[in-house]
């Protein structure tokens, strides 16, 4: 009796650890989309109120106005599915958080102080600030929440890549790890490549969003100068961006050779160690049968790219024990996933290149169907980066020290069933308003047919620089009403 | 053991501040649907709409300050009160979202304002269920959280629930009569009175269960010569509610808002007195739950010189937005073409 006890209390612990494991991964993939969003489109509001206020251009007013709008949506949407992270890693993961306290609660403190803080508290000057500031103090507004979302990017990505690369600190008998250098637990090994592989995504997959959505003008054939103008940044922006990101990925790569060679070898679906291996295109790795099947694989091109010599050396899955690796498939195709969308993304920014080296870059139909259609590929790409990482990483949750099984919550699995349901009907509810709404506002269009029925401004307006206000009245007969 | 102390009164300042800062703008949101007009709640949202964002930043700093300072506090916390923080993080949701989205589109208008009245209402409510709760008392077996789902309920939490509705309704009302002008400020004044008698009996009923219920809790009020200092408190609190009572029926405009902080901040008070130095009440002290030395070292440092850079920065996005909230001016934001 006893022993069936037991076993069913195993049952339930199990359960509580995969539900966790699917909600904490739910609700942080369904949030890192934002941040993506919104780490890219903050720069280009940013950039977009400097060459308002620089040129005085009313193109450049309109598409600003435009993107914040949309920037808008997307960061409230970031706001609060990010506080149900850093609630969720107490509620849900207790026993990580009791182990890590002592190393990761300043980063993730520090994220508050300094990144939340600063965008919260010049959000409201961005959103609705246009009149009652400066221009000048406008951008400056717009570049605090730019630089905001970067401070963001860098202590979550730090706190992270320790958990990938632990560096700084030492684990007492009782498994508690205590710090000892922040300047290694900060800038630990993966840690510089992480954040700049990262940012470039988010930075590559705003710029798309924004070539996207001109190109919509462009096909519609309306709103025709602004959507040319950002049309052509945003190609300049990904025929500089999408390079770089291979680049950065290659690094990024070499780094996970050297200090997470398992996920590596997960990543790779090479099972035996070696020199000169082969680079495997495609193929079904077999967990139990330690071996790929179906494999399309290259000789010596692994090696090549991986240690950038033909007779590297890589080392396979076998090498460690099968309960130290993580689950291959998911890692194996999540970062063919990626690869290919960057392969993509390359080259549709050098068909761009071409087109306007042609100077048909705003009459192309094709290629503005081909914009619109890689809009999305971006987040699609980044959603696969964080599975190869996160999930490259199992079983373990610092990577190699703690199993993700000695990490979870004295909670019922019951309790935890009934949250991840809500989450996965209330996001995906929240999902389709915010494509509903984000349609809307494209469909109006940057300088917009019809005002919004109500439209009350906080506060009084004896702060506006009489200068901007009739500048503003004299572009709009209609303010007021 | 200086750095506990300062981190205590870190963690507890960040707690306060949220209290007040995301205390009027969720009471804003809990009086929502009870206004009269449509007006009305444009008005009343687009009043808080500026600064609601770095109010609810405070939850999230009052939490990572609880894990940076106290660690045990954090993982012990928030497995006890799993339930009622996943309902506090759906109702801010619901009510986050309904700013980005209730001005799109007319015809779905009252889906969000349901959304924004509703997220309100139990983000407030599940944050008394937990207050109450660790007031009440959380099982500990080894330094971790030993308890069922429902572990968490608690009469204590039921009436600070209810009480904190109320008071947060109050702040709501002192704001609005504060912000805005005309039937929306008669409609803040009115709310006010109800907000404030249901606040005063809430305030009173908890205080005498807890002084009922927990004897430790009583023996810390009523022992001499505690009571000596402690004493004045109910007197005082019950001077600030007749006095909150008075300047809604005046004219003064931001005089209620000023006396329901300060009543905020005396019910507040009473309840570092009921805790101190627990974090979690007759199990674990601020010094049983501290993190190391260096941990609160290298964060109090960040603390003690970004926040008043912060404070700084938050006042000045008050000030930017000062004055009352009137209809219509136009609006980059929200009106495309205004």
């Amino acid at each position: 009796m006893s022993c069936v006890v037991t076993r069913l209390l195993q049952v339930i612990a199990m359960d509580a650890v995969i539900l966790s494991r699917l909600q904490f991964a739910f609700t942080i993939g369904y949030h890192i989309l934002w941040p993506t969003y919104t780490i890219g489109i903050s720069s280009y509001v940013a950039c977009l109120s400097f060459l308002w206020w620089r040129t005085g251009n009313t193109v450049y007013r309109d598409l600003m106005r435009f993107w914040t709008r949309l920037f808008a949506m997307g960061f409230g949407m970031g706001v609060i599915t990010g506080v149900v992270l850093s609630y969720e890693i107490g509620a849900n993961w207790s026993a990580y958080a009791h182990v890590v306290s002592n190393v990761l609660s300043p980063l993730f403190m520090y994220e508050a102080l300094s990144a939340f803080f600063l965008e919260a508290g010049f959000i409201g000057i961005v959103l609705f600030g246009e009149g009652r500031v400066s221009r000048g103090t406008h951008f400056f507004a717009c570049c605090m929440v730019a630089l905001g979302s970067l401070l963001s990017a860098t202590w979550i990505l730090a706190a992270n890549s320790w958990m990938q690369t632990p560096a700084g600190a030492v684990r007492d008998a009782a498994g508690i790890f205590h710090p000892v250098s922040w300047v290694a637990i900060i800038f630990n090994p993966s840690f510089p490549f992480r954040f700049m592989h990262m940012v470039c995504a988010s930075f590559l997959t705003g710029a798309f969003v924004v070539a996207g959505v001109s190109a919509f003008y462009m096909w519609k054939r309306r709103n025709l100068d602004t959507a040319h103008v950002a049309f052509s940044m945003a190609m300049w922006t990904v025929l500089i961006l999408a390079p770089t990101q291979l680049v950065l990925g290659d690094m990024q790569g070499l780094n996970t050779r050297e200090h997470q060679p398992t996920k590596l070898a997960a990543m790779e679906g090479l099972w035996d160690s070696g020199n000169g291996v082969a680079a495997t295109l495609i193929a079904w790795p077999d967990m139990a049968k330690e071996k790929n099947l179906y494999e399309v694989a290259v000789p010596k091109l692994g090696s090549l790219y991986l240690t950038h010599s033909w007779n590297g050396y890589v080392q396979g899955l076998k090498a460690v024990p099968a309960r130290d690796r993580p689950y291959v498939p998911i890692v194996f195709f999540a970062f063919r996933g990626m690869v290919g969308i960057g392969l993509v993304l390359l080259a549709t920014a050098i068909t761009g290149a071409i087109l306007r080296w042609r100077g048909q870059l705003f009459t192309t139909r094709w290629f503005q169907l081909l914009a619109m259609a890689v809009t999305p590929l971006g987040f699609l790409a980044v959603l696969c980066g964080w599975t190869v990482t996160e999930t490259g990483r199992q079983p373990f949750l610092v990577y190699g020290v703690l199993r993700t099984a000695d990490a979870v919550s004295p909670i019922s699995a019951a309790a935890v069933t009934t949250s991840l349901t809500i989450f996965i009907v209330v996001y995906n509810l929240l999902l389709l308003a915010f494509f509903w709404y984000g349609a809307l506002t494209i469909l109006r269009g940057p300088t917009g047919e019809k005002a919004t029925p109500h439209s009350v401004r906080p506060g009084i307006d004896e702060s506006a620089p009489a200068v901007l206000v009739s500048g503003t009245r004299a572009a709009h007969p209609a303010a007021g009403d | 053991m200086g750095t506990s102390i300062f981190f205590a009164c870190v963690t507890a300042f960040a707690v306060v501040v949220y209290v007040l800062a995301d205390g009027f703008d969720l009471g804003v949101g809990i009086l929502f649907l009870l206004a009269p007009r449509d007006e009305d709640r444009d008005i009343m949202m687009q009043s808080i709409e500026p600064v609601w964002d770095g109010n609810e930043t405070w939850l999230v700093m009052g939490g990572l300050l609880l894990y940076a300072g106290f660690p045990a506090g954090y993982y012990i916390l928030m497995p006890a009160f799993y339930l009622p923080v996943m309902l506090m993080l759906f109702a801010l949701i619901f009510r986050g979202i309904s700013f980005g989205f209730r001005f799109q589109d007319p015809r779905l208008r009252p889906i969000w304002d349901l959304a924004f009245a509703g997220g309100s209402l139990f983000a407030t409510f599940a944050q008394g269920l937990i207050l109450g709760g660790i007031v009440n008392g959380v099982p500990v077996v080894d330094n971790a959280f030993a308890g069922g789902p429902f572990a968490f309920f608690s009469i204590e939490g039921v009436l600070c629930g209810l009480g904190l509705v109320f008071g947060y309704a109050l702040l709501g009302a002192g704001w609005l009569i504060w912000k805005t002008e005309g039937p929306t400020q008669a409609f803040g004044r009115a709310a006010g009175r109800w907000s404030l008698i249901f606040t005063a009996i809430m305030m009173a009923l908890v205080s005498a269960w807890t002084a009922l219920s927990n004897a430790e809790v009583a023996t810390r009020w009523f022992s001499f010569p505690n009571i000596v200092f402690l004493g004045p408190v109910p007197t005082i609190t019950a001077i600030v509610i007749v006095g909150i009572w008075f300047s809604l029926e005046s004219r003064h405009e931001i005089r209620p808002f000023l006396l329901s902080i300060l009543l905020f901040f005396l019910g507040l008070a009473g309840l570092v007195v009921s805790l101190w130095p627990y974090v979690i009440p007759g199990e674990i002290t601020i010094w049983d739950a501290a993190s190391d030395r260096a941990t609160q070292i290298f964060a109090g440092v960040g603390v003690a010189i970004i926040l008043p850079i912060v404070l700084a920065y938050q006042a000045h996005a008050y000030w930017v937005f000062r004055g009352k909230t009137v209809p219509g001016g136009e609006n980059a934001y929200h009106a495309s073409e205004p």
